[in-house]
């Protein structure tokens, strides 16, 4: 019972934490403004469904390119969709598979730059320089080979996405440890004789949690744009999906007559990255770290 | 009267809080400096010293401001002045030497293009000039032959060597005040002593008003002609040096001068209880109220004002000074230590240990051949009791910590081996060692700030050791943690509590109570109190010495002051470039200092005592690596015999009272060479 307790307890402060910091984030404008588009998207990608006016795949070739109306407020496509209907829903895909590629990304970007910098050496040498030369090759050509050799679900796209941005936390990860790694606390614990894993998860995981999260929602900023421009070539979702990406792409064509069909999406896309970057920078604000240097503030 | 060259008036400096409050850190400063006297500002961190030493340059730190209150040098208002009326100033009218010299030179820049460019700014000399004003700058500062110095990089010199090059750039402008903070921290005793003397030999020869701020009281002692002790933003105390330090009236500065250890003194200091208010907490009464043991009831109400006594020449901020004034008892407040008679039970046998940090190439490493024919730590033989505090002493890079980190398995020994308990050698390798040698064996660090995780509670800090050796959970590993702060004196209330929610002091004890958690046999201090203020310093020490005659720890203290070591050692080992030079019981190490270099430590160590002044017999040289062959001390050796020291490696030599040493020269003949001296 008492150790139930102390869980319980321990939960508690977690939510305090986390409120604290999300009080500290929307006390400045900059914050504030982030995370109410953030959430202004989230919202929507749930509620999306129930909210919108029309079939989002009703094609109707008589309704083609109208201009927004009191009856189609973004006005109609190409094939005559709604606008309006295919921009609330566009973000649905690309939110769900990035953030859940941002999570792999942190997960196995963190965890292997802990352990490099923990361990060092000639294991941290070798892998290190496999990051590196992962680094070096353009990331779309990649991710256009393995999408035209798997295809483009969800299961091919997550963990694809996942791992090419999680090279870039590795390194940041592997940073931050190095400059807690030399502290007396660490060897302390080594003198103590724990092993590796309790230093990972008792020592250093606390100390740079925060900076890897940090990374991990700028990241979360990158991949979205990443997977607007892999629809954008068509190699993202397929259509009838609607995709801001996809939207734009196929649209452009049309712009200089019906600019209504890709600024919708365009501010879609350009509000979501704005507002994930502003809450990012706000997060490490409320966190005390500097992202410029990554250093403490 | 010679003429006043800085003046400051009510000056107040604080910082606005998150709420908009506004907290003063410095409290109505008022005093003034004259023309050719050296000031020595002392207080324990946090005092505003520094503060007040900046805003005599007319510099407020950002994040501060001036809430009233001028700076007047000379004529000139220095904090309503603008950055370029500044620029005028500083350097060529006021110079500051700044603490860390390595820090303040710019790294990839030569020595006497540095200097060029401070004489370029504040002098009008031409190019020929200028270089005539390098060499004789640096030759004002005692640096062997300045040509080749002026060529040299920063790193290329040494932390004396640097912290001289900084004064001697601080003179380029012919300055009329030189600010100088903590000068000295950083520094070696030895170096430390002669910097000192060089400050002293400047102030005389070019008549320079200097500001000396410093929390170190030996250092102050030696260069000051006037000292003010701060406390909390305040001056408690000013006056003539040798009256402040003879007679201290204030009982803050009473109770500082008594909790440092000195060498002249066996036991332990006395300590204060408590520490330093705050900024922003204290609302009314005397600062000082809380750990005064003179306080009275109008303390507590009223604040103390700064009063002048005409006969002492001395001002001082309290209502009771007349009783400190009366006490003439010269009783030294020390808690002596119970010197057991320690049974010859050894608990730990160093064997000819030798350590290196070279790197051995692979195929020597397959072969198991010994590449390093000089490693950093040779030849060392200690074996050491049950239950005795054994102190290992001797400048930076003496190897004393390179020790303790092999003692402890986190650096492998390259030869001899390291028995406990006189039945097990220590695996070379960390991984090798079993549970209850590694239980056995713990570690305190210099600095709270590291040794804590920053992101746990006290409660998980302790709970860690207590988990991983006892297997301890739920409600018994509790009781244990409240059981570990109530024996450091801290309360259960602590245990939700992080690290930087403690003071310095608070984060040391909790350090120690996680070592002792473990129940160890030996206890590893690594330089423990060299980074907390001297009252907190003496708390903590005699908290290590009450635990050990509770539990019969034995401990192994690193330190490289002399006086702490004193204070708390039974036995001393002196080591000059990782190889011992002499040990001994530390009562006759201390009073018969046989081995030379044992000689020249304990004669640079700075006494808080005017009269008592430090001894200059070697060369202040740095050396970087130890000699191939003979003795280790031979590069500075004030007794050196020729040519056998320098081939031939001493031998072992031991006195009547149980010193043993290492040197050529007989022992009771050094006896007698510094009896005569």
């Amino acid at each position: 019972m008492e150790i139930n307790k102390a869980k319980v307890n321990k939960k508690k402060s977690i939510f305090k934490k986390i409120s604290e910091v999300l009080l500290t984030m929307a006390s400045k404008p900059s914050g504030f403004i982030g995370l109410s588009i953030l959430v202004f998207h989230i919202l929507l990608a749930f509620l999306s469904p129930f909210l919108a006016p029309y079939d989002f795949k009703a094609i109707d070739p008589s309704l083609m390119l109208q201009a927004p109306s009191s009856e189609y407020w973004f006005g109609t496509d190409s094939l005559g969709r709604d606008v309006f209907t295919r921009t609330i829903m566009g973000g649905r895909t690309a939110l769900t598979i990035t953030f859940f590629g941002s999570l792999i990304a942190l997960l196995w970007g963190g965890l292997l730059g802990i352990f490099c910098g923990l361990v060092g050496g000639k294991i941290d040498d070798v892998v290190m320089r496999v990051v590196d030369a992962f680094l070096s090759i353009p990331w779309i050509l990649a991710m256009l080979l393995i999408v035209s050799l798997l295809g483009t679900s969800t299961q091919v796209l997550i963990p694809a996405l996942g791992f090419f941005y999680g090279k870039g936390i590795v390194r940041v990860a592997r940073a931050a440890t190095h400059d807690v790694i030399a502290k007396d606390f660490i060897v302390s614990a080594r003198a103590r004789g724990h092993s590796n894993l309790s230093i990972i998860w008792n020592e250093i995981i606390p100390n740079v949690r925060d900076a890897i999260l940090v990374e991990g929602a700028m990241r979360w900023s990158w991949m979205l744009l990443g997977f607007s421009s892999l629809s954008f070539l068509g190699f993202g979702v397929s259509p009838p999906t609607p995709d801001w990406g996809l939207m734009i792409s196929n649209a452009r064509g049309l712009m200089s007559f019906a600019y209504w069909a890709v600024i919708a999406p365009i501010v879609g896309l350009s509000s979501l990255i704005i507002g994930i970057n502003l809450t990012a920078d706000a997060f490490a604000k409320a966190l005390g770290i500097d992202r410029s240097t990554k250093a403490p503030v | 009267m010679s003429e006043i060259i800085q003046k400051v008036k009510n000056l107040s400096v604080g910082f606005k809080s998150q709420k908009g409050h506004e907290i003063s850190i410095l409290k109505n400063i008022t005093t003034n400096i004259k023309k050719g006297e050296t000031v020595g500002i002392v207080g324990e961190s946090g005092s505003g010293k520094s503060t007040l030493a900046l805003a005599m340059m007319g510099y407020v730190k950002q994040g501060l401001f001036k809430m009233g209150g001028e700076c007047i040098f000379n004529s000139f208002n220095l904090l309503n002045m603008n950055n370029r009326e500044l620029e005028k100033i500083r350097g060529r009218k006021i110079a500051m030497i700044p603490q860390n010299a390595g820090q303040a030179l710019t790294p990839n820049l030569k020595i006497g293009y540095q200097i060029d460019e401070a004489l370029k700014l504040h002098t009008n000399f031409n190019k020929n000039e200028r270089e005539k004003k390098i060499s004789e700058l640096l030759n004002k500062v005692r640096l062997p032959s300045p040509e080749t110095i002026a060529l040299r990089y920063p790193h290329e010199l040494s932390g004396g060597q640097q912290q001289r090059v900084a004064v001697g750039m601080a003179l380029a402008g012919n300055p009329d005040l030189l600010l100088l903070d903590e000068p000295t921290t950083g520094l070696d005793v030895t170096t430390q002593a002669h910097v000192l003397e060089l400050l002293n030999f400047i102030a005389k020869d070019t008549g320079t008003s200097m500001v000396y701020v410093s929390h170190d009281l030996g250092a102050i002692a030696q260069v000051s002609d006037r000292i003010i002790v701060m406390y909390s933003g305040e001056i408690v105390l000013e006056g003539p040096a040798r009256d402040i330090l003879k007679r201290p009236i204030h009982p803050y500065t009473y109770g500082l001068l008594n909790s440092i250890p000195k060498l002249s003194l066996a036991g332990l200091p006395g300590s204060m209880p408590g520490s330093q208010p705050q900024p922003g907490t204290k609302k009314e009464g005397c600062s000082f109220y809380d750990r005064c043991n003179l306080a009275e009831e109008k303390c507590k109400k009223n604040s103390p004002d700064l009063e002048y006594i005409n006969e002492l020449k001395t001002s001082v901020r309290c209502f009771n000074y007349k009783k400190l004034l009366k006490d003439k008892s010269k009783k030294q407040l020390s808690t002596s230590r119970n010197e057991k008679n320690i049974k010859i039970n050894e608990i730990l046998n160093l064997t000819d240990v030798s350590i290196s940090y070279a790197k051995q190439k692979l195929l020597d490493q397959i072969l198991n051949k010994i590449t390093d024919t000089n490693p950093t730590v040779k030849d060392i033989n200690i074996d050491i009791n049950k239950g005795e505090t054994i102190a290992l002493v001797g400048e930076s890079g003496s190897g004393k910590s390179t020790i303790l980190k092999s003692i402890a398995g986190l650096l492998r020994t390259k030869e001899g081996n390291i028995k406990f308990n006189q039945d097990r050698i220590l695996s070379n390798d960390l991984k090798k060692r079993n549970s209850s040698d590694l239980r056995a064996i713990q570690l305190i660090f210099q600095n709270p700030d590291e040794s804590l995780n920053p992101n746990h509670t006290v409660e998980e800090i302790l709970a860690q050791p207590l988990k991983l050796y006892f297997g301890l959970s739920g409600e018994k590993l509790k009781n244990n943690i409240i059981d570990l702060l109530e024996k450091v004196r801290l309360g259960k209330f602590y245990m939700t509590r992080y690290p930087r929610q403690l003071s310095g002091g608070e984060k040391q004890r909790v350090a120690v109570a996680r070592a002792f958690a473990a129940k160890p046999d030996i206890i590893l201090c690594d330089e423990v109190t060299s980074a907390l203020d001297v009252s907190v310093q003496a708390a903590v020490l005699n908290l290590l010495q009450k635990l050990k005659e509770d539990f019969g720890t034995t401990y192994i203290f690193v330190s490289h002051d002399l006086a702490v070591v004193r204070a708390i050692s039974d036995r001393v080992a002196v080591l000059y470039q990782g190889r011992l030079c002499e040990i001994g019981p530390s009562k006759n190490v201390y009073k018969f200092p046989s081995h030379p270099y044992t000689e020249v430590l304990l004669g640079a160590v700075l006494e808080p005592d005017p009269d008592i002044k430090p001894k200059l017999v070697a060369e202040d040289i740095v050396e970087d690596k130890p000699p191939e062959k003979g003795c280790c001390f031979q590069g500075r050796c004030p007794r050196i015999l020729g040519d056998k020291c320098k081939n031939e490696t001493p031998p072992w030599q031991i006195g009547d009272n149980g010193n043993a040493i290492r040197c050529h020269i007989n022992i009771k003949e050094l006896e007698n060479i510094q009896n005569g001296n």
